[in-house]
């Protein structure tokens, strides 16, 4: 088992893979870079999912499992978003996020 | 045996009822079924009635007591009272049951032939009349065999409707329809007194029904209870009221204007109206309640009936004498009659109003219907007239319109003349029925009625016996003027030339009341009458007497007491002779010429009394006076209501109409600034407040994101700072009210 890389470094890794993620969801204007910010979030968990697995329960298979259901869920959540985004794309021939404000009090 | 016939009386009021009913639902556009429907109905009546009659008179009526009542059922409820409804048979109600139905049947078959059935001028309202008369009998029928005061108004009511249809009906013409409802209104007049006479009676003996009101001691305490603090008793005021009903309906004195319109109506109608139904039920009324009258002795409202039926006897026999429309001499003499029997009550003549009631339906029923036919054979001549002169004129070839005739006046005695050759089954009955009216002494049935009348009149109220005694004279010269007029002589127009004898079904009803206008006076001969008197014995007396005797004393020495006494038969006799002579002195020696004036007419001219005769011919005016009294009264007072209710009352309405504005502008401020105000608040704060909703989903993101920071400090500074919660809470609660502070000072600059 090798000692050299500490768990502090894989959850710091995370951590700026996760605000990687936000900053992308919260700053892009087309629709699909803020879904791929998304799933930088969703990996940036699986990220810390599987590092406590490995440094802290590694007989215990919990850790690859809940990483395996968010990679389905991480699929389904993209194709749906996709999907969604090609939709308004037909409707209202723009992807930018800016413009979609239907729901406007 | 007897009773279950008496019990059944009930019934005779039904069959009519059930017979127009039938006619206005099913028969109406079949006219045979429809007089068959009616005769039938009155032949049931009849059929019962006349069983009714006999078990009456043969056996003493209800086991020894004066009066038959049925067992009762209860029929209205109101609060604890329950008026109960029964068959009441005494003296007086079998004798009318006797009469009623009779004459209804006889004017009923009548009708067949008077309204032209099986003819081109068969009238087109033909089962109507039926019906109606139908009707009319119902209420006279009903109001004769029930056994309270109720029941009696509300069939009166049905003849009062009875008699307005009747009356307007050929309602055409303007003068029918108005006669009605004149009718209509002046009987209204009395029936408010009979009401408000009833409305006193109840509370005074708490019950309607005739047992209950005759009962010795209900007499005795009307009679001694003064009524509001005067000196009159309730009695007197009672039969006051209920007389008040009677002066409408008998048409006495002040409102007897309704009676000579109603000439307006089909001859069979006026024969029900003033013979059998209508009037009579106002004079059965007073023999009805007569222990009410009698209750004090010699009260003021015996001498008021007497004087009002006494000078309505003299007042319209004057009046007869100067009309020349058939009918309305005829309906003149029935105000004249009814006075007698009103006077004859008035002076307690029980016996004799009553039997007089009897004999004058059923000659003036004769009378009438005799009228119907001479004034039918006059419509036949005219129409016969009128072809005659339309062929003529087309054989000519010229095309103006043929004599029209329709000026012609049927009902003018001016126009007839010469009839006696031409209808000579109607001018012998006429004359047996106009004898009866004059009192021809002897053989007709009038001269024993009106001879009871005089007779008590002269023993008790000379007054009344005089003014009786001249109306007798006056009666026989207007009746004997009427007969030479229409029958005697040479026919005056061509019209009456042409008039030919009406059909069977109308002369037979004539013969057959014909002998009972002379028959029926054998039932009432007085027992000391000279010669005859005693051969057949004064039934009618002794049965209708039962009545009186046994409910009041009346302390009266009754007829069979004492001895004939030949004063009064010989005096009003003389009068009626001289009547009938001077009558035939002035028309009939010499008949009267086509185009003469009336010879009374002449006479009175001569002497400068034109304008006396002027005022009997329109009846001394009393029609233009009530119209210029109480027709224009109620028309200003209407008058008065209206400015009233424009100016009061809408004015009021008004008033409250500037409330409601008023108060409109307080809802309009007030309230609906309150609920405008909420509005308005929630407004800003939904204007304010969207301001957060962009609709992009990144701004929400963004404050999710600064949420959860917030939350994730709040959460190291519980961990790490415990020891300063208190005052980083108070610092951050500055803060957010500070920006709170600061967003609103914003927005209300750029807004």
């Amino acid at each position: 088992m090798t000692t050299t890389v500490p768990l502090e470094w894989v959850l710091v890794l995370a951590a700026a893979l996760f605000c990687a993620g936000v900053y992308g969801v919260l700053s892009r204007r087309n629709g699909i870079a803020a879904l791929m910010g998304i799933e930088l979030m969703l990996n940036a968990v699986n990220i810390n999912l599987v590092a406590f697995w490995r440094y802290l329960e590694p007989e215990a298979a919990t850790g690859q499992a809940f990483a395996l259901f968010v990679y389905a869920v991480a699929v389904a959540e993209a194709a749906v978003g996709l999907a969604l985004i090609i939709a308004i794309w037909r409707t209202r021939d723009t992807v930018v996020l800016e413009d979609l404000d239907l729901l406007k009090g | 045996m007897l009773i279950p016939i008496l019990n059944l009386a009930w019934l005779i009021p039904l069959f009519p009822f059930l017979a127009s009913v039938a006619i206005l639902l099913f028969t109406y556009r079949n006219r045979k079924w429809s007089h068959r429907l009616a005769i039938g109905g009155i032949s049931i009546s009849f059929v019962l009635s006349q069983a009714v009659f006999w078990a009456a008179v043969l056996h003493p009526v209800g086991g020894g007591e004066q009066a038959f009542e049925s067992t009762l059922i209860h029929w209205l409820s109101t609060g604890t009272e329950r008026f109960t409804l029964g068959v009441y048979i005494d003296p007086a109600t079998a004798v009318m049951l006797f009469m009623v139905p009779l004459v209804c049947l006889m004017i009923f078959i009548y009708s067949v032939g008077y309204m032209n059935l099986g003819t081109p001028e068969v009238d087109p309202r033909y089962s109507r009349l039926f019906a109606y008369l139908s009707l009319l009998a119902t209420g006279m029928l009903g109001s004769v065999v029930f056994n309270n005061l109720l029941t009696f108004f509300i069939f009166w009511e049905i003849m009062d409707t009875c008699a307005y249809l009747l009356i307007g009906f050929w309602y055409e013409r303007k003068s029918a329809y108005q006669a009605g409802l004149k009718t209509f209104l002046v009987t209204r007049v009395g029936d408010m007194f009979f009401l408000l006479g009833l409305v006193l009676l109840y509370s005074e003996v708490g019950s309607l029904a005739y047992r209950d009101i005759f009962n010795p001691e209900a007499l005795e305490h009307m009679a001694h209870t003064p009524f509001l603090g005067t000196q009159w008793s309730m009695a007197t005021v009672i039969a006051l009221l209920l007389f008040g009903g009677t002066v409408a309906k008998s048409a006495q004195f002040p409102l007897h204007v309704w009676l000579p319109d109603t000439a307006e109506g089909p001859s069979p109608a006026l024969a029900l109206i003033h013979a059998a139904t209508m009037v009579s039920a106002g004079v059965f009324l007073i023999i009805r309640t007569f222990p009410i009258f009698a209750a004090v002795e010699s009260g003021v409202q015996m001498t008021v009936v007497a004087a009002i039926g006494a000078f309505t006897a003299i007042f319209s026999s004057i009046i007869a004498i100067a009309q020349n429309d058939i009918k309305r001499v005829l309906a003149f003499s029935t105000i004249s009659q009814l006075g007698y029997m009103v006077a004859a009550l008035g002076i307690g003549a029980y016996v004799a109003g009553a039997f007089h009631l009897i004999t004058h339906a059923f000659f003036k029923a004769l009378l009438f219907l005799g009228s119907g036919s001479v004034i039918h054979g006059m419509e036949h001549g005219r129409r016969e007239l009128r072809i005659a002169n339309c062929e003529s004129q087309t054989h000519v070839g010229t095309h103006s319109p043929c004599s029209p005739l329709e000026e012609f006046n049927p009902n003018d005695m001016l126009n007839m003349g010469g009839l006696a050759k031409r209808m000579p089954r109607t001018f012998w009955t006429f004359l047996t029925g106009g004898l009866a009216l004059s009192g021809f002494p002897l053989v007709t049935a009038g001269f024993w009625s009106k001879d009871q009348i005089m007779a008590q009149a002269y023993e008790r109220s000379p007054v009344v016996f005089w003014v009786l005694a001249a109306a007798a004279g006056l009666t026989a010269f207007y009746t004997m003027r009427q007969v030479c007029m229409t029958f005697f002589g040479q026919p005056r127009t061509q019209v009456a030339e042409h008039a030919p004898e009406s059909v069977p079904s109308m002369t037979v009803p004539l013969i057959i009341l014909a002998i009972f206008t002379v028959g029926l006076g054998w039932a009432g001969i007085p027992t000391h009458f000279p010669v005859i008197g005693g051969i057949i014995p004064n039934w009618f007396h002794h049965f209708i007497g039962q009545t009186i005797e046994t409910t009041i004393e009346t302390g009266h020495a009754t007829e069979a007491a004492h001895g004939f006494v030949w004063e009064p038969p010989a005096l009003w006799v003389i009068f009626a002779l001289g009547g009938l002579a001077l009558g035939w002195l002035v028309y009939g020696w010499k008949p009267m010429r086509a185009g003469e004036t009336d010879r009374v007419e002449a006479a009175m001219r001569k002497v400068w009394l034109g304008w006396l005769y002027a005022c009997l011919r329109d009846c001394f005016y009393f029609d233009e006076i009530y119209q210029a009294t109480f027709v224009r009264g109620s028309i200003l007072l209407a008058d008065l209501f209206y400015a009233f209710d424009h100016g009061a009352v809408d004015g009021l309405v008004n008033l409250i109409g500037r409330f409601a504005r008023a108060s409109a502008f307080l809802d309009l401020h007030v309230v609906d600034g309150a609920v405008n105000g909420v509005g308005v608040v929630v407004r800003a704060g939904g204007r304010d407040i969207r301001r957060l909703q962009t609709g992009r989903i990144q701004n929400y993101l963004l404050w999710v994101s600064v949420a959860m920071l917030a939350l994730v400090l709040a959460f190291l500074i519980i961990l790490f700072l415990q020891e300063y919660l208190y005052q980083i809470s108070l610092a951050v609660l500055a803060l957010v009210v500070t920006l709170l502070v600061i967003s609103v000072l914003r927005s209300r600059k750029f807004s």
